[in-house]
């Protein structure tokens, strides 16, 4: 038993043991931190398998950016816990035979279909100049290029719905909209009136003495 | 005795076992419903990688970034969708998505 088969056992264990937190824990910001262990472990094993660019990308972009998220998003609601933990242990027992059911039936199939691939490990290791990311990033822009250009497509998508489908416009607010801000020109704010900037005093001399003479 | 292809399937199978059970006991909680959905993305991936490691195919690691990527975009909008459906209607119980039923 090498130290892989230990690390191996010991990322395993924890693994199970957080992904059974995630579906148990009480507390929603429980079950998203126990999410993160197991990301975490999941990247581990990746790395005893040697796809260390997939391991790094589940640590930074999972951890780091959708974990996150969750984080945030689960810290903003206001959970009424009894009412969506209602009926939980009720159906636990049904729900663990199912689950045990289903690991046993896909080990048996597994197992029995895949029983002795251990592959060479060794082979791969012996060259230093191995990069996995070289190698994934030369298929990735090669063979790949078009679905690369449509996963990107696809996150723009997500980003766009994601910041449509929350934004909001504030009935109470006051604020000025930038768009007709910007639009206003000079003649929709200031009138200029024609005026002389002086004024003929005869007319009113004239007026005056006109009342003057109605007076007596 | 050394790891075999074997042993990363059946940790992505109960993997999977778990996520399974964690949807069916949590109908009503809409944000460990979409962690459980994580999990068995992870527990798929977890499958991927361990096929193109021990069968010596990158094309299962290119696999495995595409369905990161669709991860995340889903993740991303389904959190929007919940907050959407928290602000309506002050509640993320799946029992109340009930306004399309006609």
């Amino acid at each position: 038993m090498d130290y892989q088969t230990g690390f191996f056992y010991l990322f395993a264990a924890v693994l199970l043991y957080a992904g059974y937190r995630v579906i148990t824990a009480r507390n929603p910001v429980h079950a998203v931190l126990h999410l993160m262990l197991a990301f975490s472990q999941a990247a581990a094993l990746w790395l005893l398998l040697r796809a260390e660019f997939l391991g790094i990308t589940l640590v930074l972009v999972y951890l780091g950016a959708v974990m996150v998220l969750f984080l945030f998003v689960v810290m903003m609601l206001d959970i009424n816990l009894d009412t969506v933990r209602q009926g939980f242990w009720k159906h636990f027992p049904v729900a663990a035979l199912l689950g045990a059911f289903v690991a046993a039936e896909l080990i048996a199939v597994l197992w029995a279909g895949f029983p002795t691939v251990t592959g060479n490990p060794g082979a791969v290791a012996a060259d230093p100049g191995y990069s996995n990311t070289r190698e994934l990033g030369v298929l990735l822009y090669t063979e790949y290029l078009y679905p690369i250009e449509v996963a990107a497509v696809i996150l723009l998508v997500a980003m766009i719905a994601a910041i449509a489908l929350t934004l909001r416009q504030r009935k109470d607010s006051k604020a000025i909209n930038p768009n007709l801000q910007v639009h206003v020109r000079a003649s929709d704010r200031l009138v200029v009136l024609p005026m002389n900037a002086t004024q003929k005093a005869a007319p009113a001399a004239e007026a005056a003495a006109a009342q003057e003479g109605q007076k007596p | 005795m050394t790891v075999s292809l074997g042993h990363f399937l059946a940790v992505g199978a109960i993997l999977f076992a778990i996520s399974v059970v964690g949807i069916f006991l949590n109908r009503k909680n809409l944000i460990v419903l979409l962690m459980a959905i994580e999990l068995m993305l992870l527990a798929v991936n977890m499958n991927f990688v361990a096929f193109s490691h021990f069968l010596g195919d990158m094309h299962g690691q290119v696999f495995v970034f595409f369905i990161l990527t669709v991860a995340a975009a889903e993740s991303a909008i389904g959190l929007a969708i919940l907050v959407l459906l928290f602000r309506n209607k002050s509640s993320i119980s799946v029992e109340e998505l009930n306004t399309l039923k006609g």
